[in-house]
This record gives structure tokens, sequence and C-alpha cells, in this order.
């Protein structure tokens, strides 16, 4: 008896979407990164309608991060005061995909940097590094307003993903991002509707819908995973039966999130384990889950748990 | 919901002056403002306006297709009119076939014949079957269901994709003596029929049938419309320039989860 064909067919697909302009498209990196295109579930069909594979970006800090365990802080004690440092060695030693530029630095509770600041650290990680670059604000909508428009400038052309935008704060990020050419990120509070709204917003202002990639704050493992999985598998499923407003491609923070978890960053109490394992496990485990429910990109932080979730997409995860 | 624009038919007097003076303009506006309401499918009927239906039903599927890329819905009872639209149409974002009955005293076969025509017109020709048969459109809940069902096996036997399956359940006047019952029983049969296959066959309604003659027209249809898409309706032959219409499917196919609502959720509805 034959074995019954029992999976699902859908009409849409994810947007595929390229990161990063080379010399010929006007950029300066020296290659690009595609995601998305999937046409079923993770795991769905064949193995060409799975899409591009999923791709890691590193989280690089504008300013020596002042809260992280030594765990964390260990493999980058020698470029912690060098963005460009970083970048090189996340590309160079530890295989990242795309860097994140994440500019904690100019938060006002932070340390409260400027523009000028900010745009020398995007200079010299454009120059040290070819991939192409995610540039993210620091959450504080006045200061992300002042300082990600000079931000966007400053890489203008090489087609980043910048963000976020969110349904409050979109207008002047979202003009920024149309002008200079890039991609954009929004932003919701784990909550699908708002994150429809924002894409609808968004395109509402003329940019385009295919050059949107769409974040739902992300729950670590032990911290509300359920939830980005959920609302992760219902954007794919939403993408696959021809919500346009859904199509996009989706980033996940597993980084910052998972290494926020007192069972990643706890050092003290040993019978938990070794925390310069616990840790990275924490984060690859997160970073795991999140792939199976149909992340595109996950911005990570630990190099270990970089290479084990890199040999995860690559030997485990079907991809096209 | 797949939404089937009605107006291109020759039962309305623009359409009916527009053929008898060959007057494209009239048509091709027609084609592009159902388009820009959400329409999928445009219909066309020949209605009375013509002798020569086949001949008709070329010329409006060619004046359409001079200007507009919207799949058709070539709507006639007669095959030898849809297969005369098939000659010249070009099917490749698809088309609909509507429709045929079970089968008919003269006529056997003619679903078979009508999977034929659908066959060689692509892989994304659809029909339109009635819950109808030789013995005409039956009054109670479970003739409706027992005919859709033949329609649904013989699909099937022969090999025809049931997502290029339309049901129509067949909505009667409902001021006419002695019809007001039907409404519901059609309710009941849409109960049963969206399990017949798995994915289920589409179904469909002529919408705009049911409030012929009637006062409130618009609100008859609306409300109807909405009652059907909780039983699972998700096609209708209907006038998508009733704001209030297109309205009630983007609320209702929102309040039956179909689409993730958002503030916005108006606005962005698109049948499809």
């Amino acid at each position: 008896m034959p074995v019954p064909e029992v999976a699902g067919r859908f009409t849409g697909s994810v947007n595929r979407l390229t990161l990063g302009a080379t010399k010929d498209d006007g950029g300066t990196r020296t290659s690009t990164v595609t995601v998305g295109g999937a046409r079923n579930v993770v795991y769905g069909g064949s193995a060409a309608d799975a899409g591009k594979k999923p791709v890691i970006a590193m989280d690089v800090l504008d300013s020596k991060p002042d809260n992280w365990s030594d765990v964390l802080l260990e493999p980058y004690k020698d470029v912690l005061d060098s963005p460009g440092d970083w970048a090189k060695k996340c590309i160079e030693e530890f295989g990242a995909e795309l860097i994140c530029i994440k500019f904690d630095g100019i938060h006002p509770d932070k340390n409260d940097r400027d523009a000028t600041h900010a745009v020398k650290v995007t200079e010299e990680v454009l120059k040290a590094v070819g991939v192409p670059l995610i540039l993210w604000g620091c959450g504080n909508d006045e200061k992300d307003n002042q300082v990600m428009p000079k931000v966007s400038g400053a890489a203008k052309g090489e087609k980043c993903l910048i963000g976020t935008v969110t349904e409050d704060n979109y207008k002047s990020l979202t003009a920024i991002a149309l002008a200079d050419g890039h991609h954009l990120i929004t932003e919701a509070p784990l909550d699908i509707n708002i994150g429809k709204q924002i894409n609808i917003l968004a395109s509402d202002m003329g940019f385009p819908l295919e050059r949107i990639v769409t974040f739902q704050d992300t729950g670590a493992l032990g911290y509300g995973i359920e939830y980005s999985y959920s609302i992760q598998e219902r954007q794919r499923i939403a993408a696959l039966t021809g919500d346009k407003m859904m199509a996009m491609p989706a980033i996940c923070d597993v980084g910052y999130e998972s290494w926020r978890a007192k069972e990643a960053k706890q050092t003290e109490i040993p019978e938990w384990g070794p925390a310069e394992k616990r840790g990275p496990m924490w984060e690859t485990a997160t970073a795991i889950c999140l792939l199976q429910a149909g992340a595109d990109i996950i911005r990570m932080r630990h190099p270990k748990a970089v290479t084990t979730v890199k040999n995860f997409i690559n030997q485990v995860l079907k991809t096209e | 919901m797949i939404l089937i624009a009605e107006r291109i038919n020759g039962m309305f007097t623009d359409v009916k002056h527009a053929i008898a003076d060959k007057d494209k303009k009239v048509i091709q506006e027609l084609a592009k403002k159902q388009t820009d309401a959400g329409a999928a499918y445009l219909d066309v009927n020949v209605g009375t306006a013509a002798a020569d239906q086949e001949g008709t039903m070329q010329w409006l599927v060619e004046t359409i297709q001079e200007t507009c890329s919207t799949p058709l819905c070539l709507d006639s009872q007669k095959p030898a009119v849809i297969a005369a639209g098939l000659k010249v149409i070009n099917a490749q974002n698809g088309v609909i076939l509507n429709s045929t009955p079970l089968n008919r005293k003269s006529d056997e076969e003619i679903l078979d014949k009508y999977i034929e025509m659908a066959n060689q017109a692509g892989p994304k020709a659809s029909i339109i079957a009635l819950t109808m048969d030789k013995n005409g459109v039956p009054q109670d809940i479970n003739t409706r269901v027992a005919i859709a069902a033949e329609i649904v096996s013989k699909a099937m036997e022969k090999g025809f994709d049931t997502q290029r399956l339309f049901i129509d359940t067949i909505v009667l006047p409902v001021k006419v003596p002695d019809a007001q019952i039907q409404p519901s029983n059609i309710l009941s049969a849409m109960d049963q029929i969206k399990y017949m296959s798995d994915p289920a066959p589409h179904m469909t309604i002529g919408l705009s049938n049911l409030s012929q003659g009637a006062s409130e027209r618009s609100l008859i249809n609306r409300v109807f419309l909405a009652m059907a898409i909780s039983r699972g309706l998700n096609s209708a032959i209907a006038d998508v320039f009733d704001q209030d219409l297109m309205n009630i499917v983007a609320t209702a196919e929102m309040l039956m989860n179909k689409q993730i609502y958002s503030d916005s959720f108006l606005k962005v509805y698109s049948s499809a």
C-alpha cells in the first residue's frame, strides 16, 4: 500500500529578501545574504519548498557592554573597545553571516552617546567587514529618531537592515530607510495583530512590503519562548495562505534574550553545572527552537552557540 | 473569499446596450472597476442580449482581455457558449466554467463535459457545479447534499482536483412563495458539503438572486453572506461595488479567523 501524501500544500510564500549591496549594486559589501522564500512550514513539503537557509547575525555593540556575564565577555575580551575588530572577529573566527550593530550605547540611560559616535562605529564596521549589516537602535524612541537617521545615512546604498520601527514610532525611520535604500525591521510586542498593523503602516508610507523583515519581541527558553514559537508559526502559515501583510521573513533576538536568563548568566550556583557550558546551551536551545518555528534570521552572541546552531542549520534543518 | 464580480451580464441594461452597440469601453470600464473593487474573477454572462450567444461570449472575452488580466468566469448553461469563450480566452491566470448541473435529462454526461473542457483550458481552470440534477433544483437539505456528494466523487474519480471545484448550492429568491425555508436549508447543506473532501471543495453562491424582487435587497444579501461565511462559504458571485458588502466579507472572514486581525483590517482585505 502506498504511503499517502499528507504534506499540506500552500499557494503563498515568504518573501525573498537580499541584504547587502556589492560594488555592482552601488554598495561596498563583498557578499550578500538572501533570506526567506519558504513555500511550506518548517520540515513540510520538499526541500525545494523550504526556502533559503536561515542565517546567523552576530551582535556587535557600539560601546563596551556593562552587564554581560564573564562567560559571554571572554571570547571578545580583546575587541570590546573596537567595534570594527569585534565584527571582524565574528566573521573570521566565529562564522557569522551578518553583523548586527546594536546601538545600546546611545541609550540615555546607558552611555547616552551621540550621533557622531554612532556614525563613526558604523563606518568602522563597514570598513572592517564585507558582509551585510543590521543597524539596530537602542529602543528609546526619541534618541533613535535623533541618531538612527544619521546612522542610516552613513551606510546609504549598502542595503542594510535597519530598525526597529513600532506602531507608535515608525514615521521618521521608515522614511529615512526608504530614502537611503535600506530594508526595514518592523517590531511588535509578541502580538500578531500589531505585527500586521505595523507592516500596513510602513506600507502606507510607500515602503515596499518585500523589503520588510518582521521582529516580534523574542522570548527565550523559560521566558516565554512558547509565545515566540506560536507567533512565528502563525505568521508563517498566514504567509503561506496568501496574507501579503504577513509574508515577510522574520528575525529573532536570541542572543540578548537568552543571556538575560539567570539560568544562562548565573555563575555562582555550581549544582546548575559549569556556567561556561550552560550559557551557550541556553542560547543554542532558544535558537534551535525558534528556527523550527520558522525564523529566518537569528541574532546571536556566544561563538560556541553559533557553532552548534550553524551545525544544526546545515545538517538537520531542511533547506533548499 | 473568492469574489466573482457579477456586473458583466447581459441582464444589466448598460451591458445589454454595450453588446448591441459593440461598445467596448463600457465593458472594459466595468472590468477595471470591478477588479479595483476587489474581484478575484469577473463573471461574463451574455444574458439574453444577443441572438448569437457564442459570438457575443467571444466578443466579451476578447474585449475584457484587451485591457484587463483578471481571470474570467464564463457563465452560461450552454456548454457550446462556454466552449466558444474558451476558444479565444487567455486562461493563464485561471478561468472558471460556470456552471453545470450533475446531469440533465437531455445530457446525462454534462458534468463530464465541463470537467473535460476545464482540463483542456489548463491547470488553473475550475468549474462551478450546481447542486441540481435532471429532476431540477432540490428543495430539501438531503437531496442537495446527495447531489453535491455525487459531484465531488465524480470529480475525484476523474482525477479532477477538488480545489478546482466550486459547489453552488443554488440560492433562490426568498420572495417566491414557499421559498423562505431555502436559505436555512442551504446553510445546513453547506455544513455537510464542507466535509466532503480534504481540502474541501470551494462553495459558492449567486448571492444577488436571493433578493430578486424583494425590498431591502442589499441588506438581505449582506446578512445572508455573513451567515453563509460562518458556515464555510468561501466564494460568491456578488456585487463588488457594494462597499458595505465588501466590509462584511472582510469582517466575517476576520471573525472566522481566516484573516489575522489588524486595526486596518478593512483596508487591507483583498479577495482571493
